[in-house]
């Protein structure tokens, strides 16, 4: 079944029981996010999604479309604030993009871009995060994980369900952890895989640097909205 | 020891006696929007990236004129101007004299490139602290001549080095922040021209580049 919902002042026809961030994408409505992949359940840790439903701040991954839903996308005042999300994942870890594999490629940099962000209005933390080097095939760049809990819920060994990736620790103290064991199972495909879910350069596979020279990585080719805006999964 | 308490028989570059300029020329170089770069903890490559606007620089200097830079090399800008570009974070006491002149002297004041944004890779050392950089460079540093007693060099002529490096903006108020390491030239160009040309400032995705 189809009903209209308001996103911005314009009326549009959304699915019954389809995710708002969906259906604006589907509008052509870019909601930038980070934790979200789409066919996948939602997480709704980053936030960076924030949008105003019916006059209140949500999560658009997490709110299935009503008939006649008012929704404020690009309204300046919750725009700012999905820009602020995003600066202060920038001052809480540490990235350096110019020395980080996956710039070009990463989801954070592409949504900061999006988001107009030059600089992080909040104070540089600069935590000390140990690499973990111990698995076969993958490393942990801790500096730049953001805590989407992508690879937690998303990565897990087919055998038995369970989980490879946990998060460890919690607020300044969090820390995202590997099973190692269970790791060194993955086919490489799947490390492949568990490596392009990672929205950051967090999770790197090992022998694998800078693969596309600048000007032609994944987003300088095609940008992340107009990714979204096509239906791309990730 | 700062500039200020410096004994008034030296003499600095931008007090050295100079042939007076040609008054005409003077003029047209005052009519113009006047612009100031420096480096602070940086290593001058966005100062380069604004050189690599080429031939569009040639266009940009019949509006502005650039009076404290990397070519003029004196250390302090004469009078209040409009610009004020910073590259480089804050490192040393030095450093922090210098934005905050530059503060005082800017109308706008920009910050240019990763190191004056969030540290850039000086500010690698904020993870380590100072002491622990100092001893790896200059007493256990493999190179070291091992005849000579290690020392970490320290005289009143030498700016002390501030405990962290900072983002400019954690020491002075900062108007605009241009992205990349170095950002590209002609987006530093593109940021100048529209405050130039009173269309305000403006990072579309299309230009912001953090690398
Ligand atoms: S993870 Fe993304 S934002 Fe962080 S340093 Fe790497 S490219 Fe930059
Ligand atoms: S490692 Fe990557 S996918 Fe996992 S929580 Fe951190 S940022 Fe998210
Ligand atoms: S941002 Fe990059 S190019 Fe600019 S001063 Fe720092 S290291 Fe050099």
């Amino acid at each position: 079944m189809s009903f209209t919902i308001t996103i911005d002042k314009r009326k549009v026809l959304v699915d019954e029981g389809c995710t708002l961030i969906d259906a604006a994408a589907d509008n052509g409505v870019f909601i930038p996010n980070l934790c979200y992949t789409r066919g996948k359940p939602c997480l709704g840790t980053c936030r960076v999604c924030s949008v105003r439903v019916n006059g209140k701040v949500t999560a658009a991954c997490t709110v299935p479309v009503q008939p006649g839903m008012v929704v404020d996308v690009n309204e300046p005042e919750v725009a700012e604030m999905r820009k602020l999300l995003v600066e202060a994942l920038f001052s809480e870890g540490n990235h350096n993009c110019p020395s980080c594999e996956k710039s070009g490629r990463c989801e954070l940099q592409a949504v900061a871009y999006e988001v107009e962000m030059t600089a992080s209005p909040f104070p540089y933390r600069f935590p000390k995060r140990e690499r973990e080097d111990a698995a076969d095939h993958i490393f942990l760049e801790r500096d730049r994980c953001i805590f989407c809990q992508r690879c937690v819920e998303h990565v897990r060994d087919e055998e038995t369900g369970q989980a490879i990736f946990a998060i460890h620790g919690r607020g300044t103290k969090a820390r995202i952890e590997i099973d190692v064991g269970l790791a060194n199972k993955l086919t490489p495909e799947q490390v492949h895989a568990a490596a392009e879910l990672c929205p950051v350069g967090c999770i790197l596979e090992k022998g694998v640097g800078f693969e596309d020279p600048m000007g032609s990585r994944k987003f300088d080719v095609k940008s992340l909205r107009r990714r979204m805006l096509e239906g791309e999964t990730s | 020891m700062t500039l200020d308490s410096v004994p008034k028989e030296v003499i600095f570059s931008h007090d050295m006696p100079a042939k007076a300029l040609d008054p005409e020329l003077r003029k047209a170089r005052e009519a113009k929007v006047q612009i100031a770069t420096i480096s602070l903890c940086g290593c001058w490559g966005c100062n380069l990236s604004l050189l690599d606007t080429d031939e569009a620089l040639v266009d940009l200097l019949d509006k502005v004129h650039i009076t404290r830079s990397s070519f003029t090399d004196i250390k302090r800008i004469p009078g209040q101007i409009a610009v004020g570009l910073i590259e480089g974070g804050v490192a040393n006491d030095e450093n922090i004299e210098t934005l905050e002149h530059f503060r005082e002297h800017c109308d706008i004041l920009i910050a240019t490139g990763a190191c004056a944004i969030w540290g850039g890779v000086p500010s690698m050392r904020n993870m380590h602290g100072l002491e622990a950089c100092l001893r790896e460079a200059y007493v256990d540093s493999p190179t070291r001549p091992v005849q000579s007693a290690p020392v970490v060099p320290h005289h009143p002529d030498i700016p002390k080095l501030t405990k962290k490096v900072y983002p400019v903006h954690e020491v002075v108020q900062i108007d605009y922040s241009i992205p990349g390491c170095p950002p590209d030239g002609r987006t530093m160009f593109k940021v100048i021209d529209d405050l130039l040309s009173g269309r305000g400032f403006s990072m579309p995705p299309d230009f912001n580049r953090f690398d």
